[in-house]
């Protein structure tokens, strides 16, 4: 164990790095996803069939196929095909490519809760809005939005919880988030090798990290309970 | 002078046809009950009126200007129908109150929004913003809601929700004010407190149709009663006699139940 008090600032350090990489991962991805969801669940909502059926059929191969696979291939594939990558290299080309891979992931999981909460409210609320002489958009921000937000905070408060743990999966690309991070003192590094300890450690980020969210989500939802 | 003329209106709905060669006038301060079993055709009726249906054939004409000709597109533009449903009001079974608003916000939202739209709006904002705010709460007040503007709908009763609806529906001014089963949705108890709304708005003369069930309620308060039966007015006349003296099978059979 002394050795381990030894060891811990240094991995300390060294883990505080890579989560930091995990954070940056994890709000792009939230930044890209949450509007980029919305796009998506209106083509797969459009009357043009044409539109929908190609959205439907993408968000179907994007959900229907891992995450990991999406990441090993958005990031080698132009590499492979074009012998020449489009990401650029080194970290940032891996850190660019992991964020298309998880914003589009994310955007079509998104999506299909939005394009359920937007389908659960009452085709009434439509009709009132339209005999009081609104227009469609109006209906849409004045009226719906904020009832489809409170309908969807627990589903999408689910998906962010699982896109922090999620984010551990771009290690398969080497980006050096936290899990590249606490595997490293494995092989060596900082001097230190074969400590297994910093690996099962990183727990204890993701723990608190999620827990931080889930107080806030529940703040979330508390806030949109003055109605129902 | 009739303020609604409504013309040989036809509607179908896949290949049935709910709605055949309805044609009715509405004069100006009078209110028309609509009554008949379900599926009868009133709903579509008034649905169709409002511009939420489009029907198939025929003419809706409110004040000498024809707002619906289906055999003319230039009268279903999708700018216009906006306008054009201002001359109507529609207060739904199901009240259809905005959940996120209070009573007041409820009342107040569509004149806020049309007012953005007045060209003196940006320099008289404060004082529009004033006058709407003064108008909405006098108009919670005639509905006896005056100690409900800051409720939200699930804070309010069944009644006193359809009551806000009215109201709301009464700030944008409609020339014709349209009913749906307004007490279909309601506990029995609850069913008197909205009549009486109506029943005070009919003694003001405001124009309605009013589709419902009550009928010792539209032989009261209404001037004309229409009885429709399978998609056609099976009967019309003043509201006494078609109650007391109803003339068809359809009618007699209808009201006996």
């Amino acid at each position: 164990m002394a050795l381990i008090s030894e060891q811990f600032p240094v991995v300390f350090q060294s883990l505080n790095i890579g989560f930091l990489q995990t954070l940056k991962l994890f709000f792009v991805t939230l930044l890209g996803a949450l509007p980029l969801g919305l796009i998506i669940s209106f083509g797969s909502m459009t009357k043009f069939k044409p539109v929908q059926w190609l959205t439907r059929f993408i968000v179907w191969v994007v959900r229907g196929t891992p995450l990991m696979i999406q990441l090993l291939i958005i990031y080698y594939f132009p590499g492979l095909v074009m012998h020449n990558t489009i990401w650029g290299g080194g970290e940032d080309g891996r850190f660019i490519a992991a964020c298309v891979a998880f914003i589009f992931n994310y955007a079509c999981y998104f999506s299909e809760i939005y394009r359920g909460g937007i389908q659960s409210i009452p085709v009434g609320q439509d009709e009132a809005g339209l005999v009081l002489g609104m227009t469609k958009s109006q209906i849409f921000f004045k009226v719906k939005l904020l009832q489809m937000i409170k309908r969807i905070v627990p589903p999408i408060s689910n998906e962010i919880i699982t896109l922090v743990k999620d984010t551990s999966l771009a290690r398969i690309i080497a980006l050096q988030e936290l899990i590249w991070a606490g595997q490293a003192f494995l092989k060596g590094s900082h001097g230190i090798s074969g400590a297994i300890w910093p690996l099962f450690f990183t727990a204890v980020y993701y723990l608190a990290f999620t827990g931080i969210l889930t107080v806030l989500l529940g703040r979330l939802e508390k806030k949109l309970e003055y109605f129902r | 002078m009739a303020v609604l003329k409504v013309e040989n209106i036809e509607k179908s709905f896949e290949n049935t046809l709910v709605l055949k060669d309805i044609s009715f006038e509405l004069p100006e301060g009078q209110a028309l009950a609509i009554i008949g079993s379900s599926g009868s055709g009133k709903t579509t009726l008034l649905r169709c009126l409002n511009f939420l249906e489009t029907p198939d054939r025929g003419r809706i004409i409110v004040k000498d200007e024809v707002i619906f000709e289906a055999d003319d597109p230039s009268t279903q533009l999708e700018k216009d129908v906006r306008r054009k449903r201002l001359h109507f009001g529609l207060v739904f079974q199901n009240f259809n109150l905005f959940p996120q608003y209070t009573a007041l916000q409820n009342v107040m939202l569509a004149q806020q929004l049309l007012a953005k739209e007045r060209d003196d709006y940006k320099t008289n904002r404060r004082q529009i913003e004033k006058e709407i705010e003064e108008k909405s709460i006098a108009l919670l007040e005639k509905m006896n809601l005056g100690d409900r503007a800051g409720h939200y709908p699930h804070q309010l009763s069944g009644g006193q929700q359809q009551r806000v609806a009215i109201a709301r529906a009464l700030a944008l001014e409609p020339d014709i004010l349209c009913f749906d089963e307004p007490t279909s949705a309601l506990d029995p108890e609850l069913t008197g407190e909205v009549l009486k709304v109506i029943r005070e708005l009919a003694e003001e003369h405001m124009t309605m149709i009013i589709v419902t069930h009550e009928m010792a309620f539209a032989r009261d308060v209404a001037d004309n009663i229409i009885f429709m039966d399978e998609g056609i007015i099976a009967e019309q006349g003043p509201a006494k006699e078609i109650i007391d003296n109803p003339q068809t099978e359809r009618l007699k059979a209808f009201l006996s139940v």
